[in-house]
C-alpha cells in the first residue's frame, strides 16, 4: 500500500460558538488526492469543520497540524456556499477567479501579466472563455458556480474545500462539474461537504459522516450488503437499480 | 474691479468645488451603492447634523461636529446591528432621526439668529469657505489614493466578505476605514448640497454610469464625469436663477439620469431592430 502524505491532522479538536460545542473530539487526518464526502444532518457541524481548517474558528480543545507546506503557501482553495457573494456586483468575471490569489498577495495587490495569464488558463479550463469580461449579474446559477471554481483553484491548491455545491440551482452544468471535480482530484485532495446524499457522487473515494462528532469511512470500508447500517442519521429514498453505498456501523 | 474680482473668485471656487465634489462623490458613491448602502449613507447625514447642531452651540466650526457625528454614527450602525442584534435598518432609522433631534434642539438653544441653518439643510454656494473647498480637495486626493492602492483589497471585500475572511484579516479594518472616509465624505459635501440632498449626490451619479456598464472600475470614472457635468451645470442655474446650489444640482443630475435612460432605450431599441433586419 503507497503511503499517502497528510494534508493535515486533527488531533482531539472541539470547536464551539460560545458555549454550545458544534464539534466534539474530532480526530480526522485528510491525504494528498483523497476525495471525501462529508456528509451529516443540517447543524452537525459541517460547515464549523470547514471553517476550523479555513482558520476562521480557533478549536477550542485540541489542535489542527498542517503539512508544513500547506502552511507555506497556503494552498487551500475554497468554493463557499453561493450565498455569500453579492450576485449583482459589478464585477467580472475575471475579477473574481483573480482574487483567488489574495492569499499569497499582499493588501496593497497589483495583479502581474503572469496572474492575468493564469486567470486565462483557468477561465479556459472551465469554459468560461466567452464570458472573461461579463459581470456575474449575466451568469447563470451553473456558471457563477464555476466562476467560484475558478477562483478557487487558480492558487494550485492542495486541499480543495467544497461547502454544498448543490445548492447552485443550475443542474445542466452538475454532472460537467462533478467530472472537472474528477479531474481535478488527479492534483488535489477534495473535501465535500453536502447535506444532500442525492449529490454525493460516485467519484468521492471516502466519507466523513459529522454530526458533533466524526466518523471518517476510508474506501476499502465500503460495502454493497450491510444493508442495516444507518451509519449516519441520513435517509436515501430511491427507485430500482440505483447504486449505493453502505457504511459500516460507528463504533 | 473689486466686483469682477468677486466674481472670479467665485467662478474658480465653483469650478474647483464642482470637480472635488465629483472626484469624492463618485468614488464614495460607487462603493454605496454597489454594496447597497445608501440608506446606511442617508442615516449618515441626517444624524451628522446632531453634530452640526452642538457645533453652533458650542462655537465649533459645525462641519468638525458633522464629522465627529457622521463617523460615531456609521460605526454606531455597526455596533447597535452587530453587537446589540437590532436590525440594521432599524438601528439607521433610529440613529437618523436622533441626530436631527439633537441638531434642532441644540441650535433652537443656541442665543441668536443662526443665518446658515438652511445653508446646512439645502446646500449654499455662497457659504461655502475656501476652507470647505480645500478640506473637499484633500479629501479627493485621499480617496483617490485610498481607493487606488487598495483597489482590489477593497472590491473583493466589499464584493464577498464571507471569502475575503479567508485570506485576510484586515477585512474588519478595511471596513472600519472605508465606511469613516464614507461619512467624511458626506459631511464635506454637506456644505453644497445639504444634509437633505447630499446624499442624492453620492447615488444618482453612479446609477447614471451603471445604465452603460456594469465595471466597478469603469463606474467610477463615468460617474465622477456625470456628476462634474451636473454639479457644474447645477452651479450655473443656480448663480443666475438664485436657487439653493444642492436643489439645482440633484435636479439636473436627475434630469441627465433620465435623458441617460431614455437614449439607452432608444439605443437597445434601435439595434434589435437591426438585429431582427
Amino acid at each position: 500500500m503507497v503511503l499517502m502524505a497528510s494534508l493535515f491532522e486533527m488531533h482531539s479538536l472541539s470547536a464551539s460558538y460560545g458555549t454550545d460545542f458544534v464539534l466534539r473530539d474530532v480526530n480526522f487526518t485528510v491525504s494528498e488526492n483523497d476525495f471525501i464526502g462529508v456528509i451529516g444532518p443540517n447543524g452537525g457541524g459541517k460547515t464549523t469543520l470547514l471553517k476550523v481548517i479555513l482558520g476562521l474558528l480557533r478549536p477550542a480543545k485540541g489542535e489542527i497540524i498542517f503539512n508544513n507546506d500547506l502552511i507555506r503557501e497556503n494552498r487551500i482553495g475554497y468554493l463557499p456556499q453561493m450565498s455569500t457573494g453579492d450576485a449583482s456586483y459589478p464585477v467580472t468575471v475575471t475579477d473574481i477567479i483573480l482574487s483567488g490569489l489574495m492569499i499569497r498577495k499582499g493588501i496593497i495587490s497589483r495583479m502581474s501579466s503572469s496572474d492575468k495569464k493564469k486567470a486565462e488558463m483557468v477561465i479556459d479550463e472551465l469554459g468560461l472563455s466567452e464570458l472573461a469580461q461579463s459581470t456575474i449579474n449575466e451568469l447563470s446559477g451553473g456558471q457563477i458556480q464555476r466562476v467560484f471554481l475558478g477562483r478557487a483553484i487558480i492558487g494550485d491548491p492542495k486541499l480543495l474545500l467544497l461547502d454544498e455545491p448543490g445548492n447552485f440551482v443550475d443542474t445542466t452544468f452538475e454532472n460537467d462539474f462533478y467530472e472537472k471535480l474528477k479531474d481535478l482530484n488527479n492534483r488535489m485532495a477534495i473535501l465535500m461537504v453536502s447535506h444532500d446524499v442525492g449529490i454525493i457522487s460516485s467519484h468521492i473515494k471516502s466519507f466523513a459522516c459529522v454530526n458533533r462528532s466524526l466518523h471518517y469511512h476510508p474506501s476499502h470500508e465500503i460495502t454493497n450488503d450491510d444493508l442495516l447500517a444507518y451509519g449516519c442519521p441520513i435517509q436515501l429514498i430511491t427507485h430500482g437499480d440505483v447504486p449505493h453505498t453502505v457504511l459500516k456501523y460507528h463504533k | 474691479m473689486e466686483a469682477n474680482i468677486f466674481q472670479y473668485e467665485f467662478i474658480i471656487k465653483g469650478i474647483l468645488g464642482a470637480i472635488f465634489a465629483s472626484i469624492t462623490a463618485g468614488l464614495a458613491g460607487t462603493y454605496i451603492v454597489s454594496k447597497r448602502m445608501v440608506f446606511l449613507s442617508g442615516g449618515i447625514t441626517h444624524a451628522s447634523f446632531g453634530g452640526i447642531g452642538i457645533g453652533y452651540f458650542a462655537g465649533i466650526n459645525p462641519v468638525v461636529g458633522a464629522a465627529v457625528f457622521g463617523i460615531l454614527s456609521a460605526l454606531g450602525v455597526e455596533y447597535l446591528s452587530v453587537k446589540q442584534k437590532i436590525r440594521e435598518d432599524s438601528a439607521i432609522g433610529i440613529l437618523w432621526a436622533f441626530g436631527m433631534a439633537i441638531g434642532i434642539i441644540f441650535i433652537y438653544m443656541t442665543p441668536g439668529y443662526t443665518p446658515n441653518l438652511m445653508s446646512y439643510l439645502f446646500g449654499s454656494i455662497l457659504t461655502v469657505t475656501n476652507a470647505d473647498i480645500i478640506a473637499l480637495g484633500i479629501m479627493s486626493v485621499i480617496l483617490i489614493l485610498y481607493f487606488g492602492i487598495f483597489y482590489r483589497t477593497i472590491l473583493y471585500i466589499s464584493f464577498d466578505e464571507m471569502f475575503a475572511r479567508t485570506y485576510s484579516s484586515y477585512v474588519d479594518i478595511f471596513k472600519y476605514i472605508t465606511t469613516s472616509l464614507i461619512a467624511l465624505t458626506i459631511v464635506l459635501n454637506i456644505r453644497m448640497a445639504g444634509v437633505v440632498l447630499v446624499i442624492s449626490l453620492l447615488t444618482i451619479p453612479p446609477n447614471i454610469a451603471m445604465i452603460y456598464t456594469k465595471v466597478y472600475f469603469k463606474i467610477v470614472v463615468w460617474s465622477i464625469l456625470a456628476g462634474f457635468v451636473g454639479t457644474a451645470t447645477g452651479y450655473v442655474i443656480s448663480y443666475f436663477a438664485g436657487i439653493p446650489v444642492g436643489a439645482t444640482i440633484i435636479f439636473t443630475l436627475v434630469i441627465i439620469w433620465v435623458i441617460a435612460k431614455v437614449i439607452n432605450q432608444l439605443l437597445m431599441k434601435y439595434s434589435n431592430k437591426n438585429f431582427k433586419d
